[in-house]
């Protein structure tokens, strides 16, 4: 009743391509961004925000890079970690070794080397298709599991094979409390968002989509395979490197190769699946639901008072996550994106749906 | 007429040239004995064997339904698990029969609780299935049958002995167990082939992997196909969770096993049973081979923290195949067309 587009003509190209072409989105999503950024700092506790909205903000971030790859793309990676990985340690050694630079030239930079190795691991897509990629950008991932733990200039030597970070400080600012850090990361997070969602429907991505569609017929059309799978591979890391330095700097503060395994990898394929591919908002949804659930999950037990030691809360875990996983395909191949969709054409049309 | 032949196939020359050197180099070293030498080889090609097993699985379904089944790992895994906690209550011929009909059982519920639902779906949703079901089936193994390090005793002695010791200078040592494992899995992998080829259940598998709908309407019921194609799969993670199992005991890290052989599983092609175990016995000996001559070289070169190159060793190894041949050695030729 509320929620209808009557009487909002597009009277320039302008108002044609604006992002949000409903007067009730632009507000609500105004809102929204208001919400997060000046209310929710001053809300929430420090248990929310470390282990369930920074975590949130970095993986959306990732997921975004991946569903770019998976969801626009086509090309499927089960090795994405492994690029969080080369981000994280990029910026380790960027901050380690040129420590003048400013935080966020270090984030780009670091994120500009991840691209060149998605680059470099994205080649064999040129020749391999479908399942055998996904195989195939593995070797991404074990191959930097294996440097980042074995080649010893990386950790600067150091004898555990972790590596810790200094505080953040950029311009003065230094960013070291829960509620600093949350700003900061939904900070990149919008941009980043912005900067997707305007690539997504430029010719870079209409590329990207014709390609996923069908390869051979885009290259019909005047689409260069190696151009669109390439960028493609590019970006994504891009993003993933970002937020890797972000997983690393700002979340973790002290890790090892570990934290960039193949677990991760598979985590951020479940965000994009449950989320939606192929829908940036699908990897907002995906990503939340990744974080909350195991949280959700290990508290159960406490809240129901049914005491089970912790190796059988893991396995239980296992099992509903697995289970929870199959159970979204099967009801919601589109992911929560779609649910969402559908939701809002409801609401479009309520109370009246003829 | 040579040049000619050259100028089409390079790359696969290029490739050969590439694997007669990794083949031969290890000779550099002057240490390197021909018997030490055949010892590494023979041990890859057992490695190899048991690599082909667990490819054996992915490739069986794969064919049979289109599902990269990311569970089979997870299937070795909950196999053995039950294996070695049966054989705590029975003795092991009977504890083998009774995993096998549990292993059946998991193919029919799986088939009906997530394929069904989800036929039609596109690769990567029924990818992203078997990954939910693998992690489903990790937690509920560990859940039912317990979480601790268990072993199977085959009654194999494990001591290694030494063989062809008038050949070599010193003989070469190899694990007798390994020796078994190697034979049946050969032996295994004679049956499937006569099975698929022989019967008429494996006539009608493989009419449903060469297309689902013309099987269907020539009356081949495609549900009970499913269910059979996951139970062999079940079986051969039930022979492969056995032998792994008793060589290094049951645990969670088994399930791993899954991911040394997905580059077997793309190196010989997806569809194709020859392929995974051609390239089983590729990545076995290279592996072996570079962890061997090539690890101690490169630790040696950029003075790394340990060697450890198996872990991606095979992968890389693959990708290089794949670049030569994009379906693999014994895939079959995709025609892309408009």
């Amino acid at each position: 009743m509320f929620y209808r587009e009557n009487g909002q003509f597009k009277s320039t190209y302008a108002s044609d391509q604006q992002m949000l072409p409903i007067l009730q989105d632009r507000a609500f999503m105004l809102g929204l961004l208001a919400f997060a950024f000046v209310v929710v700092p001053f809300l929430a506790s420090d248990y929310l925000f470390l282990s369930i909205l920074i975590p949130f903000l970095i993986l959306t971030l990732a997921a975004i890079g991946l569903n770019l790859l998976v969801g626009y793309c086509g090309q499927i990676s089960i090795g994405h970690a492994a690029f969080m990985a080369v981000g994280a340690y990029a910026a380790y050694n960027l901050v380690l070794r040129v420590p003048q630079l400013n935080f966020l030239v270090v984030l780009v930079l670091a994120g500009l080397i991840a691209a060149a190795v998605g680059i470099l691991f994205g080649i064999p897509s040129l020749r391999i298709k479908g399942l055998y990629l996904a195989v195939a950008t593995l070797a991404a991932q074990f191959f930097s599991d294996w440097l980042f733990a074995r080649v010893k200039w990386f950790t600067n030597y150091a004898h555990s094979g972790s590596v810790q970070t200094a505080p953040l400080e950029m311009l003065g600012w230094k960013i070291d409390s829960p509620a600093e850090k949350y700003v900061f990361l939904l900070a990149v997070l919008v941009v980043f968002t912005l900067i997707a969602k305007n690539l997504v429907r430029s010719h870079i991505g209409r590329a990207w989509m014709a390609m996923r569609d069908m390869d051979v017929a885009a290259e019909v059309i005047g689409i260069r395979p190696v151009y669109a799978k390439l960028t493609a591979f590019a970006v994504s890391s891009f993003y993933c490197g970002v937020a890797g330095a972000l997983w690393g700097f700002v979340h973790l503060g002290a890790w090892e190769p570990l934290a960039f395994s193949l677990t991760q990898s598979l985590n951020l394929l479940f965000m994009i699946i449950i989320g939606g591919m192929g829908s940036l908002l699908g990897s907002y949804f995906g990503a939340a639901f990744i974080v909350v659930l195991p949280i959700l999950l290990n508290q159960m037990p406490g809240i129901l008072g049914v005491p089970i030691s912790t190796a059988m809360i893991s396995h239980l875990e296992f099992m509903i996550f697995g289970a929870l996983i199959v159970f979204f395909l099967i009801v919601e191949p589109h992911g929560l994106a779609r649910l969402w969709a559908i939701g809002k054409e409801k609401l479009r049309l309520w109370p009246f749906p003829h | 007429m040579l040049k000619n032949a050259i100028g089409k196939n390079w790359p696969v020359l290029t490739l050969g040239l590439v694997l007669l050197a990794g083949l031969v180099a290890p000779f550099a070293d002057r240490s390197t004995t021909p018997g030490f030498y055949v010892e590494v080889l023979l041990g890859g090609l057992m490695a190899g064997v048991l690599y082909s097993l667990v490819a054996l699985g992915f490739a069986l379904i794969f064919k049979a339904s289109g599902v990269f089944n990311f569970a089979q790992g997870a299937m070795v895994l909950f196999a053995a698990l039950a294996v070695a906690r049966l054989a705590e209550q029975m003795p092991l011929w009977a504890a083998i029969p009774l995993a096998m009909v549990i292993m059946v059982a998991l193919a029919w519920l799986i088939e009906r609780l997530v394929l069904r639902p989800l036929v039609n779906q596109e690769g990567v949703a029924l990818l992203m299935a078997t990954l939910g079901v693998s992690y489903f089936l990790d937690g509920f193994g560990q859940t039912v049958w317990g979480s601790d390090i268990y072993s199977i005793e085959l009654g194999i002695a494990k001591e290694p002995v030494l063989i062809l010791g008038n050949l070599f200078q010193g003989g070469i040592l190899v694990n007798k167990e390994d020796f078994v494992a190697a034979i049946v899995a050969a032996a295994l992998v004679a049956a499937l082939a006569l099975f698929f080829q022989k019967t008429a259940t494996g006539r009608a598998l493989r009419a449903v992997a060469d297309d689902h709908q013309a099987a269907q309407s020539i009356g081949i019921p495609l549900n009970r196909i499913w269910v059979i194609v996951w139970s062999v799969a079940g079986f051969v993670a039930l022979v492969a969770g056995v032998i792994w199992g008793s060589k290094l005991g049951v645990q969670f890290s088994v399930s791993q096993v899954a991911l040394k052989a997905l580059p077997v599983v793309i190196l010989g092609g997806f569809t194709s049973v020859t392929g995974a175990i051609a390239g089983g016995l590729i990545i076995g000996v290279g592996e072996k081979m570079a962890e061997v001559f090539l690890g101690p070289v490169l630790v040696k070169a950029f003075d790394l923290a340990g060697g450890g190159i198996e872990n991606w060793f095979a992968y890389v190894l693959a990708l290089l195949f794949l670049l030569v041949r994009p379906e693999g050695l014994f895939g079959e030729k995709h025609i892309d067309r408009v």
